[in-house]
């Protein structure tokens, strides 16, 4: 394994990530748009809504990471959490009880 | 007529055995020679082929091939001749075994047409798979295929309660529709549960996959999750309470994804996730969901084992796994990064790629049954996979911050099986009929139509624009060396610590008891010693004078006595 050179990569250039946001930015402009000219063909209510995938898309994923991010706060511990439970216990070759 | 009654299972045993004496590049052709005979054998194969026998008073079935069971075996093929390729590399004898023989045992289930067999090969499973576990030859991979091996038999266990209740009720041990009827139907739906990762029984996936060495994961991915998708097809289709289970393991495990640092864990999340939409469409029933869960397990053996391939590919080139500690792999691994996106994208159900057109049929059957909410889960939970396996995976290994770490592209096997697999990805995605017509049931379907392509797109697109919100935001979780709890913790630390805070407890009663009863041993001693000792009572010396005097004392009564009766 080596580490970094010095060769430019494309996404090294910050404008060429810009380039790549601005194209995603078009992408859902023209989509959004289309649900105004294409009549989509609809089994469940909430389907009439106009543009429903775009903000059901949008909302889903933004509530997703933030229930995620808020469940750390009580589901995070420490990398070797139960390696340092786990392992140690295998080494004293379940005499735990020894010496309490 | 072709040599039908020969069992698929038994070239891969043949395979394993091979394995075993046989070495280098000869090792990997007989492999891939085996694997490619079978499934040759397997398409000459007449439908509706039956082998039975009489054992101990049942009807025995032990080989069934059938429309449904047939295309788990293709899957299988296809998986384990990917698989073997992608491991082509690798000189561990052990897994070089326990590859084939496991490819086998999933067979060996699918084509199963009684219980009895199903168990056989259920536990054959189990033992075959955790070596490729514990090939890692870490502690932690050790301790992980433990308690996988332990669920895995208690799944088995319980499936066998369940067949000797189901024989003894029906007097038949045929594997068909079993559904929820009494004790043994249940036992029966829990066996197959704890296999298919139902919520709560889910752990041991997450807990030993990503422990497992960088090729057998691709291998464990493909099998056993799929054999208990199937048994659930052909034992409790239409089950109701299978489309609830289902919507909920779509949903949960996104959660756990999202936060999780090491990716081959985010993939196994991912792996349940997926799962759920198949458990779904079995709930639901219909031909249509049932097509869907059917063809979204095959579809889900490719395109998964290619995103754990390039995950694999990662691990073995660089030697590292989590999130954190990786990316900007796209400047030194471009193919397998352009081969991970391809496998993103049909996990995504991008259109033109294999997930579009088969997850849509468990959702529009959903729908179209009446079940709204259920529909809603299982969108969520599509710009769910799509942010955690479709961004998540690609963009925090191969682009992100760059990590510093430069390599090369993994060994050529490696990168001619995950083309393999993304070239199946694509070629199902475009051309979505050759799968359609080895469906096991009657309903047709036509996925590329103008609003599903639409709404398909708009609903990805968005969840893309949501994922760049939130980072330009800094409202993104960033990777974190950390473990996450989830209900694995119940067995890994709150029993561990109940049973050694009890024992424990035990060990001080008995302790104290002991003691308490030692101390008064050694106090009576003391006690008598003190009695003993120089000037002390029981040490006084008495003078012989005292006797006689006693004795002149004893005399005069018996004198008074004696006197008193003779007057």
């Amino acid at each position: 394994m080596l580490m970094a050179d010095d060769t430019k990569h494309f996404f090294d250039n910050p404008a060429n990530v810009q380039r790549v946001l601005y194209l995603l930015y078009f992408c859902c402009a023209i989509l959004f748009i289309l649900d105004f000219i294409i009549h989509r063909h609809m089994l469940h209510a909430w389907e009439e809504l106009l543009g429903f995938y775009a903000v059901y898309g949008f909302i889903g994923c933004v509530v997703l990471v933030l229930i995620a991010k808020w469940m750390r706060t009580f589901l995070m511990r420490d990398e070797d959490y139960y390696d340092r439970f786990e392992l140690d216990q295998h080494e004293l070759n379940g005499g735990d009880h020894v010496g309490r | 007529m072709w040599a039908a009654e020969i069992p698929a299972f038994l070239p891969l045993f043949l395979a394993a055995a091979v394995a075993l004496f046989t070495r280098g590049y000869i090792r990997g052709g007989i492999l891939l020679g085996l694997i490619v005979l079978s499934g040759i054998h397997l398409t000459m194969i007449p439908e509706n082929v039956q082998v039975s026998l009489r054992f101990l008073g049942y009807d025995l079935m032990p080989y069934r091939v059938d429309k449904l069971s047939l295309i788990f075996g293709y899957a299988f093929h296809i998986a384990a001749f990917i698989g073997v390729i992608f491991s082509l590399h690798v000189k561990d004898t052990m897994q070089q075994v326990a590859a084939p023989l496991y490819a086998g045992s999933a067979l060996g289930a699918v084509f199963a047409g009684d219980l009895l067999t199903l168990f056989v090969f259920w536990e054959l499973l189990a033992i075959s798979s955790v070596f490729l576990i514990w090939a890692r030859r870490t502690e932690r991979a050790y301790q992980a295929g433990i308690r996988y091996l332990l669920i895995q038999v208690l799944s088995g266990l319980i499936l066998m309660a369940g067949l000797l209740a189901y024989g003894y009720d029906t007097g038949s041990l045929a594997f068909d529709y079993i559904g929820l009827n009494g004790i043994a139907g249940w036992l029966i739906f829990l066996a197959f549960g704890i296999k298919a990762c139902f919520p709560l029984l889910h752990n041991w996936l997450t807990d030993a996959y990503p422990e497992a060495t960088p090729t057998g994961t691709v291998f464990l991915s493909a099998f056993t999750t799929k054999v208990a998708v199937y048994a659930l097809a052909r034992s409790f289709p239409g089950t109701e309470l299978l489309v609830f289970i289902g919507a909920a393991m779509t949903c949960f495990p996104i959660f756990f994804a999202v936060i999780e640092n090491d990716l081959r864990r985010v993939l196994a999340y991912s792996l349940i996730n997926q799962v759920g939409f198949m458990i779904c469409g079995i709930g639901i029933g219909t031909a249509l969901a049932l097509n869907g869960a059917v063809s979204h397990a095959f579809n889900d053996i490719i395109f998964k084992g290619l995103l754990f391939m390039t995950m694999g590919a990662v691990l073995h080139m660089t030697g590292r796994i989590n999130g954190s500690d990786l990316g900007g792999l796209y400047k030194s691994m471009p193919k397998t990064a352009v081969l991970c996106i391809v496998g993103a994208a049909s996990i995504s159900a991008f259109p033109l790629f294999s997930g579009f057109v088969s997850k849509s049929m468990v959702m529009t059957a959903a729908v179209e049954e009446g079940y709204g909410w259920v529909w809603l889960m299982l969108l969520f939970a599509s710009a769910g996979v799509f942010h955690h396996a479709g961004i998540k995976i690609p963009y925090f290994a191969f682009f992100a911050h760059d990590s510093g770490i430069r390599t090369s592209e993994p060994p050529t096997n490696m990168l001619i099986a995950m083309t393999i697999a993304a070239v199946l990805c694509l070629a199902i995605g475009i051309y979505p009929n050759a799968l359609y017509s080895l469906l096991p049931f009657d309903a047709t379907y036509h996925p590329y139509d103008v609003t599903h392509v639409l709404t398909q797109t708009q609903l990805l697109f968005f969840s893309a624009l949501a994922f760049v919100w939130l980072n330009l935001r800094g409202l993104y979780p960033p990777e974190l060396h950390s473990v996450n709890l989830d209900a694995e913790w119940l067995y890994r630390r709150l029993f561990p610590k109940i049973i050694g805070r009890g024992f424990a407890w035990m060990w001080r009663t008995d302790r104290q008891l002991r003691q308490a009863l030692v101390g008064r041993i050694v106090r009576l001693t003391e006690h008598l010693a003190r009695l003993h000792y120089p000037g002390a009572k029981a040490s006084r010396l008495r003078p012989t004078g005292n006797m006689v005097m006693w004795v002149a004392v004893l005399l005069t009564v018996y004198m008074w006595l004696l006197l008193s009766f003779i007057e």
